[in-house]
């Protein structure tokens, strides 16, 4: 039904282009220089005077239809099935009618849910009808309205940039709505999610649990979400990624700016760029085709036991993904240091790397910081490397033999299979990712001030 | 005047002095060093990435083929109802055009063994040969159908058929502690190993003496020869029959009851026999089965009915529990649609907002506002976003689980900030004058834009934008989180459907156990980055081809 509305705006929208244009040819009788606007754009207007509304209209009826006709619904519902009702067993009652009205039922269906769905496919149905022909009469009434206002003096290119203008700066906000429905959805859920587990208990218990009863007469009541396991576990892998990563990547860019060859520089940096480009599910598989036995054979060679899903094993397969990202940011600090200050150190006398280490480093220092926090926001939000090769239970330890979780870890394994979000353990999901959204926007800050400022010096 | 003396200088370093030459070495050797250093890094690196490629290829090239056998089934007409094909007995059908290769086999519980060599499915595939040619009913058919994942991965070599009996360990044990201090010998052909065993009176009783538990004499003499260890591959060296030995020699002395009999000839197990003989001893591999099955399949070898065709089951076949069987062609459709949706709402917002920023914008507080957000959204994990598409678009707008819709426009909010940054350096390189010419002959400011800034930005934007898709192409956590890591065994009809995408299908498959699964992933992945490297081939070639530079 949609796709046909869809469809039929469309067609009634380019009828009034082509109205538009013939109308304002019409008017002045052929002489186009009369006009104030292009035929073209009286066309366009009239389009987009159809445009507008019927998508406006059709976003806002979309937004509404369902829970009106869910509280429609509900309020049908014979009172005394619904009463004594918690909100879920209703909100279960309501899906069920659902699924039978979409013909989905198991087992003995009730004969109440069975009018209901009647009544509900009945008002989907009147639904549906309804805002096909509110769209069409908007659409129609637009063509008319617009088609009127065409005269030769009409400027209708005016009208026409301004629908566009305003079309740009709508499209501007996204990134602003954008940034304020994660904030906005990440402290709501968390906010509930607080309701029921302290915030102190939260910011700096010592175990994290998740195991919550699915029925009430199991053994494990609360569960616990202490959260300093999970960062700290977190905190380990980043720390092991950045001690590959670092070394790797800042003498890999120094050796390409200050020593390598044109030709050697111009192979060797794509091929180091490849590495960002593999997607890091690809990694994880790596880390657990590859690495971790690898690493646990060499382990057992020297007699020391490693667990199969070592924070090392994770931490420096995501140290590879990291290398390119520390290496071309590096790369730009040390090139962004101007040529004089290399030459007056070789006036002295200094060797190159006594250049490298004692002018360059120095002055491109502030550039590499930013860049090396940048990359260790990146690792602390890295999602599929640690899920795939690091663990699920949270362990307070700085063993990197020992398997430990991180906060993308559980966000992903509490929020996997359950879309029920009353209970702690899918909120929870939502407070770690309100602190992992927190601790890399705050990070990220940091980078990009000391890099701006750093900028500013030399420019 | 001139004859004023110039005091000669107190000392002159002397440059060529061994502790000046010294310290010149010593600071070019390191200088050399950092220079080495350099050079190991990035050694390092691109072996890591030959690594990552190699081993995805070796461990992957073997799931572009699948192991199938010919074989003549015949469409019995009595167990085919032909009112009712799709409900006929297809596994009989299967079993019993099978086992006429091994007319040998007769016991019924050999006969389903048998059946585990071909996969699961193929009464499926029959099922729906049967009803695509029902004329066929009655008569012999010759098809060639996929072996199940154990027999795949044997036929390609992957596993072998048998597997070292001993550990290297248990082999050294026997050379050091029982051949090498003299207690093996061969009797008759057979391995013996000599060991002392005391007939304990309280296990054996003069009266009873077949009730005694000889087993325990022997396993006390064994630590006796082993002393403190106690380990259960000890007592596997010896052979079941060992205290079977001690018991006849009992019977036939039972004055050796409360005595110690020394250097007892009791017979090795039949592994360590054979690795006495010189040989390697050998036992079936236990995820193909016994030697009953190692040797069907080598009769099946020697027929000449296997084969490996390049296997187009994994970019036909939708997912499914049999790694023979699964494919690749659900989670390409489900990306697709996803990246379709991503685009249609990516570009054309992204494009509108970054000319919007650049062209039009006044400098202000809310248009730095803006740029702000958008550097900070393109640093933010992807999960966030996850989290964002699954309480707000499938929890309060209620769109419907796993589906690519969703997926899409989650993808598309973290492609924006990409695309928006781009287009923004793709207008930025569009030089003043063009604009100022376009102005100066009357153009508005919104002809200028569509009409000459854009066309001529187009190339760099399209980079960019391909750059972007491909980033959203293996993007997997927020996929993740809206549940697009289901398993669904079809692909998806529409944007609305259940469906998976190439890298969560990646993720699923990993986290199988089946072996089969191993080489499925790696093929996925290699797929995957093939499509990658398209793309990137794409926007390279767009840059090179159509860039301009003023």
């Amino acid at each position: 039904m949609l796709t046909y509305a869809f469809f039929i705006v469309v067609l009634i929208a380019i009828t009034g282009y082509f109205i538009g244009r013939s109308r304002s040819v019409a008017l002045v009788s052929g002489q186009e220089s009369r006009l104030h606007s292009r035929a073209g754009y009286h066309g366009a207007y009239i389009a987009a005077w159809i445009g507008v509304p019927t998508v406006l209209f059709t976003l806002i009826w979309l937004i509404f239809q369902n829970s009106v006709v869910d509280s429609l619904l509900v309020q049908s519902l014979p009172e005394d099935k619904i009463v004594g009702l918690s909100p879920a067993q209703i909100s279960l009652l309501v899906s069920q009618i659902k699924s039978h009205a979409a013909g989905i039922s198991f087992g003995q269906i009730d004969a109440v849910v069975v009018e209901a769905a009647e009544r509900y496919a009945r008002w989907q149905n009147i639904a549906r009808w309804t805002m096909f022909a509110a769209l069409l009469a908007i659409a129609l009434s637009a063509l008319v309205i617009a088609r009127s206002r065409i005269s030769p003096e009409f400027r209708a290119r005016h009208g026409v940039e301004r629908v566009l203008t305003g079309f740009m700066i709508v499209c501007s906000i996204i990134a602003i709505l954008t940034t304020l429905g994660i904030v906005l959805s990440l402290l709501f859920e968390a906010s509930r999610f607080f309701a029921i587990i302290p915030l102190a208990d939260f910011l700096f218990g010592l175990n994290w649990e998740p195991q919550i009863a699915l029925r009430a007469d199991q053994g494990i009541s609360q569960g616990a979400f202490g959260m300093i396991p999970v960062f700290a576990g977190t905190l380990l892998i980043s720390f092991i990624a950045m001690a590959v990563a670092i070394p790797i990547g800042l003498l890999s860019a120094i050796y390409l700016t200050e020593y390598a060859g044109k030709n050697f520089r111009a192979l060797v940096k794509p091929v180091l760029e490849i590495l960002a480009g593999v997607p890091t599910v690809v990694y994880g598989f790596f880390a657990i085709l590859v690495v971790a036995p690898a690493l646990r054979e060499w382990a057992a060679s020297i007699g020391v036991d490693m667990a199969p899903n070592s924070a090392l094993a994770a931490g420096a397969v995501m140290g590879i993904m990291i290398i390119p990202f520390i290496s071309s940011l590096s790369d730009d600090a040390i090139n962004a240091v101007p040529q004089s200050m290399r030459d007056g150190s070789y006036a002295m006398g200094a060797t190159k790397g006594e250049t490298i280490t004692k002018v360059l480093l120095p002055a491109a220092l502030p550039g590499i910081a930013g860049g090396i926090l940048l990359a260790v926001s990146r690792a602390i939000g890295e999602t599929m490397i640690v899920v795939m090769a690091a663990g699920i239970i949270a362990k307070l330890t700085l063993n990197p033999l020992e398997p430990v979780t991180t906060v993308t870890v559980q966000i992903v394994t509490l929020l996997i299979g359950d879309s029920e979000f009353d209970n702690p353990k899918t909120l929870a999901a939502f407070a770690l990712g309100l602190i992992l959204f927190l601790v890399t926007l705050a990070l990220n800050v940091i980078a990009l001030r000391i890099v701006q400022k750093y900028r500013e010096q030399y420019d | 005047m001139t004859d004023t003396t110039v005091a000669a200088p107190e000392k002159i370093h002397d440059w060529a002095s061994p502790t000046s030459t010294a310290r010149v070495r010593r600071r070019y050797a390191a200088d050399r060093r950092l220079q080495i250093y350099g050079i190991a890094a990035i050694t390092a690196a691109i072996l890591v990435l030959a690594t990552l490629v190699g081993s995805l290829v070796l461990s992957g090239y073997s799931a572009f083929v699948t192991s199938k056998a010919t074989v003549e089934f015949y469409l019995d007409p009595n167990l085919i109802d032909k009112d009712d094909i799709n409900n006929a007995n297809y596994r009989k059908i299967v079993g019993d055009s099978f086992a006429k290769l091994f007319p040998e086999v007769t016991v019924p519980r050999q006969k389903t063994e048998l059946q585990k060599i071909l996969s699961t499915e193929v009464r499926f595939t029959l099922r729906d040969y049967v009803v695509a040619n029902p004329d066929k009913i009655g008569q012999t058919v010759r098809l060639t159908v996929p072996l199940s994942d154990p027999f795949d991965q044997l036929y390609k070599g992957v596993i072998p058929a048998r597997l070292n009996a001993l550990s290297s360990q248990e082999a050294a044990r026997f050379e050091n502690r029982l051949k090498n201090r003299g207690l093996v010998e061969m009797v008759d052909g057979r391995t013996m190993a000599k060991i002392n065993v005391y007939i304990d009176p309280a296990k054996v009783s003069a009266d009873d003496i077949a009730a005694g538990n000889f087993q325990a004499i022997l396993l006390e003499g064994i630590d006796a020869l082993f002393p403190g260890q106690r380990v259960a591959g000890i007592y596997a060296m010896f052979d079941d029959s060992a205290a079977e030995v001690i018991k006849q020699r009992v019977i036939a002395n039972p004055t050796l009851i409360g005595s110690t009999i020394e250097g007892l000839s009791v017979p090795v197990s039949p592994a360590y026999d054979t690795l006495n003989k010189g040989e390697i001893p050998k036992i079936p591999n236990p995820r193909v089965g016994g030697e009953n099955e190692i040797a069907w399949f080598e009769r099946l070898q020697n027929l000449n009915v296997l084969s490996s065709p390049f296997s187009t089951e994994l970019f036909t076949n939708a997912d499914s529990r049999f790694p023979e069987q699964a494919g690749l062609w659900g989670a390409i459709v489900g990306s697709f649609y996803a990246l379709l949706i991503c685009f249609l709402i990516s570009f054309p917002t992204g494009i509108s907002a970054a000319v919007y920023l650049e062209e039009f914008a006044p400098k202000n507080r809310w248009t730095d506002l803006i740029e702000v957000n958008i550097n900070n959204l393109a640093a933010v994990p992807s999960i966030v976003f996850g989290l964002l598409g699954l309480a707000v678009f499938l929890n309060f707008f209620g769109l419907p689980r796993s589906a690519p819709l969703v997926g899409g426009m989650v993808l598309s909010l973290l492609t924006l900030p990409t695309i928006i940054i781009a287009t923004r350096a793709a207008l930025k390189a569009v030089p003043p004058s063009i604009r100022q010419a376009a102005l100066g002959i009357g153009a508005s400011k919104h002809q200028v834009v569509m009409h000459h800034v854009l066309p001529l930005a187009m190339p760099g934007i399209l980079t960019g934008t391909i750059i972007g898709m491909a980033q959203a192409l293996g993007e997997t956590a927020p996929l993740l989180l809206i549940g697009m890591n289901a398993f669904i065994t079809s692909a998806p009809d529409g944007f609305l459907q259940a469906a998976t995408a190439l890298p969560t299908q990646i993720y699923s498959w990993s986290d199988s156990p089946e072996r089969g699964f191993v080489a499925r992933t790696s093929a996925a992945i290699l797929v995957l980055l093939g499509f990658l490297v398209i793309m990137n081939g794409i926007a390279i070639f767009l840059r090179q081809r159509f860039e301009r530079k003023w």
